[in-house]
């Protein structure tokens, strides 16, 4: 008997001990730069004064949150809170928290400008805030730059202008290659419409491949053959696998690199002094010099067990103090309409930060509406992962470009045919 | 050395104790279910479990599985999804010319399919090749033969995602190999960007990965030839090319046989070292079967869990050919043995 009840407490115990416990919150978190050291220092801040909530950092790689997370969501599980990328795509796994916040009309006027890139379309819900607003954009070495007696084109250059340039510095100092893009639709989207893409059709349904896309297809094909691109970042993987090119960037082993403005923190952690570079926009295509906005989310999950203490952590992260001191840790740019109002003091001694972050701000005024249309668009994910396969099996020899954009129209298709049955 | 041995008899009957008395216990349901259901009833009685894990973790996954390729839409949950018959299969089989993936609908899955077909026919013959070699050279009378074959060996105990790390720090433009040849004064290869010699990577890297273990049943199969056959030959003064043809090879045959097998039904199923390493890049130039099934059902921007689902079932149905054959082949050795 006694031995009976030995087994069962030893059962309970064991059990006990790996359930979650009421009260625990999990916040699924993933890093570009310093934010994971900031986040976890908040919500120290956070448990020292709300002993009964345990809120339990799970740091994972970007490609835990873009592969494996929407499984999880799709099973009907997952983290308490998440900080994701694609969130309109997911967004009917999201919590609306409008019941749970203190204050919904201090939600509404701070953050309520990007509450339709993270919510079904119609719905009023409020799942989350933008942890950053990010926007695509490019990097110059700037040092290579001078080192080959180059001058950097103006903030009115085109594409053109910039590889050519970047190909004279990549001729001079004898690097691998001029450019590198990331590889990712999601990249090349902000040039493609700023060669009058549009990918947003009458019915808000994928239009079909236009021109503007076709023109800047070309040049990247192009450049990959010429060797001003470089072939590894696009080359090296199949399907929609995201490489960045960050890291030749780094190793000064391109004069100019195209990603966007979250890659500020981590440029200026891993370069320090070894070399000056400048943030430049985007380039001009033959319509608009446009990035592609954007940003990450922290969301709430519809799933979770303690949406009240999921929202009390909501609500602290949310406070514009909290935000301000996130975004000037993190060197992001804000999506707190209280927090942009006043001047931001960035916490870095690293003189190419500031001047990035401005180039930033100020590209930020040339986004295109046909680019400020696509995070609030469900379909984009689609087109971006059409356009990364195909035009990277064009520049592997394997399609031309007429096929590619023939396979680009049908994965679309496929993709929104599929998502409707 | 005597008290080692009584402390070893004490632990002994210290823990026969509780093995008896839990022995007692389970004696009368035992034999309780034996009066009732007889022999065949034991049987079942003791399989039971296995057949409970097998059940839980592999037919129903499996059952699920099929019928997920009956279905379509977004959702994850079957009771969420729309029933679509076979239409995911048609999809795949959706072809003007089964040899020209660009012809089909799914031409990433056709793609998979070639590249399999190419891989398994070049990595299954330089596995074998390269495995028999290794045994072969194992078999003689090396100084420090040990250690040798721990050397072959130990590619085998490598995690997958390891092996292809290491293969990418040494293949990649600023690798090691590069900087090898570039301090030879050679120009530096791209091996993971150019298409072929990617696809030579993937084999060479997967081989490398594995042989040890092929030429370790190898190597079992040569030790078990007897030595005086050997010797008669050598007494005979036939040429060892002869013995190796005569000798050697028809009596290795059962052994070469499990290889074959096993090493078809491992290169049909590629994937975790060679994604590591190339990403199924150039291109899709070594984009296999397994990661257009992964791919496609779990990280593609253009996810697709019913197609997954149709192209893993249709996957499954060559390996269980694959696995038949081994067994036919396998009971009709063991058959000639008999005779």
């Amino acid at each position: 008997m006694k031995f009976s009840k030995g087994i069962m407490l030893a059962l309970a115990t064991g059990l006990m001990s790996t359930s979650a416990l009421a009260g625990d919150v999990r916040v699924m978190w993933y890093s570009d730069g310093v934010e994971g050291e900031v986040i976890k220092d908040l919500l120290d801040r956070f448990m020292k004064d709300n002993p009964g909530i345990n809120v339990v950092l799970d740091n994972v790689a970007y490609k835990v949150i873009q592969e494996q997370l929407p499984i999880e969501l799709e099973a009907g599980r997952g983290p308490d809170i998440a900080r994701v990328t694609n969130i309109k795509e997911l967004a009917g796994h999201w919590l609306d928290l409008t019941p749970h916040l203190s204050n919904v009309d201090y939600w509404q006027e701070n953050f309520g400008a990007h509450f339709d890139w993270m919510r079904p379309d119609g719905s009023s819900a409020i799942p989350g805030f933008m942890t950053q607003i990010t926007l695509t954009g490019g990097f110059a070495n700037k040092t290579l730059f001078e080192q080959a007696g180059v001058d950097m084109p103006d903030d009115k250059a085109t594409w053109d202008d910039w590889v050519e340039a970047a190909g004279k510095v990549q001729d001079s100092q004898q690097l691998n290659a001029a450019i590198a893009i990331d590889r990712s639709g999601h990249r090349v989207s902000g040039p493609n419409i700023s060669y009058g893409a549009n990918y947003i059709g009458a019915d808000r349904l994928p239009a079909p491949i236009d021109a503007g896309t076709k023109a800047f297809a070309e040049k990247l094909v192009a450049w990959t053959e010429n060797g001003r691109m470089n072939k590894e970042t696009w080359v090296s993987a199949s399907g929609t696998t995201y490489r960045a090119g960050a890291e030749d960037f780094i190793n000064a082993q391109l004069a100019y690199y195209y990603s966007g403005s979250w890659q500020v923190a981590n440029l200026s952690t891993k370069i320090g002094d070894a070399f000056d570079w400048v943030a430049t926009g985007s380039p001009c295509g033959t319509d608009a010099c446009s990035g592609l906005p954007g940003g990450a989310a922290l969301v709430a999950i519809k799933y979770t067990k303690n949406p009240e203490e999921v929202a009390k952590v909501m609500d602290y992260l949310a406070q514009e103090d909290i935000v301000r001191e996130f975004t000037e840790r993190t060197l992001f740019l804000p999506g707190h309409k209280g927090v942009l109002s006043k001047p931001i003091d960035f916490k870095t001694d690293d003189p190419n930060v500031k001047a990035a972050l401005e180039a930033f701000v100020k590209a930020a005024g040339e986004v295109a509406p046909n680019a400020s249309a696509l995070p609030a668009w469900k379909w984009g994910t689609a087109y971006y992962g059409a356009l990364v396969t195909r035009i990277s099996q064009v520049m592997a020899g394997e399609l031309k470009l007429d096929e590619a954009y023939a396979r680009m129209d049908e994965d679309i298709k496929a993709k929104v045919a599929e998502a409707s049955k | 050395m005597a008290g080692t041995s009584s402390l070893a008899s004490a632990v002994g009957t210290a823990l026969a104790v509780p093995f008896s008395w839990l022995a007692r216990i389970i004696d009368v349901p035992l034999r309780a279910w034996q009066r009732l259901t007889g022999y065949n009833g034991m049987a079942v009685f003791f399989l039971a479990p296995n057949m409970l894990i097998f059940g839980i973790f592999v037919l129903f996954p499996l059952v699920i599985n099929f019928a997920y390729s009956m279905t379509g839409g977004g959702a994850l949950f079957l009771s969420d999804r729309t029933y679509v018959g076979a239409e995911q299969y048609q999809r795949l089989f959706d072809c003007s010319n089964y040899l020209d993936p660009r012809s089909c609908t799914e031409d990433m899955f056709w793609t998979a399919v070639r590249n399999t077909t190419i891989f398994v026919v070049l990595q299954v013959a330089l596995m074998i090749g390269v495995a028999l070699i290794t045994a072969l050279v194992l078999n003689r009378d090396l100084r420090a033969r040990s250690f040798w074959r721990a050397v072959f060996f130990f590619p085998v105990l490598l995690s997958p995602v390891v092996v292809g790390l290491i293969w990418r720090w040494i293949l990649q433009r600023q690798g090691l190999l590069n900087y090898m040849i570039f301090e030879l004064g050679f120009d530096p290869v791209n091996w993971l960007v150019e298409r072929n010699w990617a696809f030579a990577a993937a084999i060479g890297v997967s081989v490398w990965a594995h042989v040890g273990f092929y030429a370790l049943i190898l190597l079992a199969g040569l030790q078990a030839i007897p030595k005086d056959l050997y010797e008669a030959a050598e007494m005979d003064g036939t040429r060892p090319a002869r013995v190796f043809w005569r000798i050697t090879l028809p009596l290795l045959a059962p052994n070469l046989l499990v290889v074959l097998v096993l090493t078809l039904i491992r290169s049909v199923q590629i994937f975790d070292e060679v994604y590591v390493l190339t990403g199924g890049g150039p291109g899709t130039s070594t984009l296999f079967l397994t990661q257009y099934i992964y791919e496609i059902g779990f990280a593609s921007l253009l996810r697709n869990p019913g197609l997954a689902a149709a192209a893993s079932i249709l996957m499954g149905t060559v390996l269980v050919v694959l696995t038949l054959l081994q067994l036919g082949l396998a009971r009709r050795n063991e058959t000639k043995d008999k005779r």
